[in-house]
């Protein structure tokens, strides 16, 4: 019989792990995906960063081009005035307070019931759970712009919120609902919900119910418990979450576009009408680097850090 | 936590009350007769029939579906790469770049995505020539982007998943990297690479905002070609068109839901 002590070499084949492939094979590997992103995700904002320092002129493309070689002199031509305009101009900064209004509002609605919704599944039978997680996917597998069309038809002034009020004898006459930042809101809610559900029902469904019982057990009452346990655990789901709703709802453009008034400019559509309508690239271009900068970036990075830590 | 309370069952009689009433009173009103939608006169199929007659329609789907599976077959092979890069490789110059690049898609407002794709197709045409004009490549180029991310989330949380000893012992017995893939790893994986084509395939289907960007004259998919007439307002015939996506939509994702459900029955037993 074999005795093992501590001395005793233990024979260990040499391993040959993935991370210690020849470094060609790696590169092989690494290298398309990260060349393709670097051309197709990286650069664009460099050019977006670029052209939003430019000025506006009537020609295809219709901006001034920054760098110039004139006799063998490089000549660069800087334009800070769009970004002095973001500041000056009442209208770039009503934009942004209403979609930050907006997306603040939207992202909460989307948390209480999706955390609502997550929290139920998570409490269902465990057999009925993956078809009521089922049921959350499907509707956002289905097509974005019909989600957004129906809206249109339980909010109208005929519709059927209206014509269900006006039967119940609630209201005498149809109440404006559409074309208002309260059809936005609610149209950006009900887009977006799944995006809430599926990241804070990952994480309940990791609590792990003896911490619950612990809690019960030394004399904490359901909601001291709730509020002590289940929603500090929950809480990396609870940010990525807000986090998946927050950024696009900022940005939205088909949901104000379709279901708001024409005369309130949230960022998303701030940009599409500088963009289009006006033919105005450079303060298009501005708008989306602010939006990027003051919050996109800065969303991004502390997700970041905060999943590292945990 | 495990006890399910009416509280429970209300919330989500609610929330799935919310979720699921839109899409069914597009449904119902796609069979109304009445060119009014919200008014119900009498049951009729004639909104489904005038689809057929819609010039432009058909074009639309097929440039849709076309542009749809070119992007997410691309996008599944370098979300894969991708993914297998950042949870194998370990550290390598530029990983943190890598990895903010890769999953940067996922949470970029459309709208912005979009403009700097084109400015980056613009500035490549007056530079190099190329794209000659937009049209079904860029938006191809611009979904395939997007969606290598969605790709790169699914396949990467199943190769966190699965136990790397097992590549590791194929490498220990002799098997070259690439033969270990094929043979181990990709089986493996398949199911999330099906998952994850699905999903590259429907947002790309379902995208507007890039495409609108990067899209030239004469192409014109069908979110497009939707929002079109959604501008106008409330139309019968978008309900039936919305209808029957919802219908397909429907079908295979409860037929992937069964199988799915089936599979990881299978492995439980």
């Amino acid at each position: 019989m074999m005795n093992l002590d501590d001395t005793t070499p233990l024979v260990v084949p040499p391993k040959k792990p993935w991370h210690k492939l020849r470094w060609q094979e790696r590169r092989i590997v690494t290298i398309l995906p990260y060349t393709w992103l670097l051309i197709f995700f990286f650069v664009p904002f460099l050019l977006v960063f670029k052209i939003s320092l430019s000025e506006p002129v009537l020609s295809v493309p219709p901006y001034q081009e920054i760098f110039k070689w004139m006799d063998g002199i490089l000549n660069i031509h800087l334009n800070l005035n769009n970004y002095i305009r973001m500041v000056t101009d009442p209208f770039y900064a009503q934009g942004f307070m209403t979609s930050l209004i907006i997306a603040a509002i939207t992202t909460f609605g989307c948390l209480v019931l999706g955390f609502l919704i997550a929290y139920a599944i998570v409490c269902a039978p465990r057999h009925w759970r993956f078809i009521l997680l089922l049921m959350v996917v499907l509707p956002f597998w289905t097509s974005f712009l019909v989600r957004v069309y129906a809206w249109i038809g339980i909010l109208s002034n005929t519709g059927f919120l209206n014509q269900l009020l006006l039967y119940l004898g609630i209201i005498d006459e149809p109440i404006q609902f559409l074309y208002n930042n309260f059809s936005v809101t609610i149209g950006i809610i009900y887009c977006y919900l799944p995006f809430m559900i599926l990241p804070i029902y990952s994480v309940l469904d990791k609590i792990d119910p003896v911490y619950m019982e612990a809690a019960y057990d030394l004399g904490c009452r359901p909601w001291g418990a709730f509020w002590r346990i289940t929603l500090p655990l929950s809480m990396p789901g609870i940010l990525s979450g807000c986090a998946l709703v927050f950024i696009p709802a900022l940005g939205e453009f088909v949901i104000p576009e379709i279901l708001g008034a024409s005369d309130s400019f949230m960022m998303g559509r701030i940009i599409w009408i500088e963009f289009f309508n006006n033919r105005d690239w450079p303060v298009a271009s501005t708008v989306a680097i602010v939006m990027l900068l003051l919050f996109v970036v800065p969303i991004m990075i502390s997700q970041r850090r905060h999943n590292q830590r945990h | 936590m495990k006890s399910f309370s009416r509280f429970n069952i209300a919330s989500l009689i609610i929330g799935y009350a919310f979720l699921y009433i839109p899409i069914f009173t597009v449904i119902i009103f796609s069979f109304n007769e009445s060119k009014l939608v919200t008014t119900w006169s009498r049951f009729s199929t004639k909104w489904y029939s005038s689809l057929w007659d819609n010039e432009g329609l058909l074009g639309a789907i097929l440039a849709s579906i076309e542009i749809a599976t070119v992007s997410a077959s691309v996008a599944v092979v370098l979300g894969t790469l991708a993914a297998i890069v950042m949870v194998r490789f370990g550290s390598f110059k530029g990983r943190t770049l890598f990895s903010g690049l890769v999953s940067a898609p996922l949470i970029m407002p459309d709208i912005i995505t979009g403009l700097a794709m084109l400015m980056l197709f613009v500035a490549t045409q007056q530079f190099i020539g190329w794209p000659a004009h937009r049209g079904m490549l860029t938006i191809s180029l611009a979904h395939i982007t997007l969606a290598t991310a969605y790709v790169y989330l699914v396949v990467q949380a199943r190769l966190q998943d699965f136990d790397p000893s097992i590549e590791e012992a194929a490498l220990d017995l002799g098997a070259k990297p690439a033969k270990v893939f094929m043979l181990i790893t990709l089986p493996i994986i398949s199911p999330s690479l099906v998952s994850g084509w699905l999903l590259a395939f429907a947002l790309s289907l379902d995208d507007l905002v890039i495409a609108s960007f990067l899209s030239g004259p004469g192409v014109t998919t069908l979110p497009m070609l939707i929002f079109s007439s959604i501008r106008l307002g409330l139309n019968p015939e978008v309900n039936a068109l919305a209808s029957i996506l919802v219908g397909i939509v429907s079908v295979v994702v409860l037929m992937a839901g069964v199988v799915i459900h089936r599979q990881q029955k299978n492995k439980n037993r």
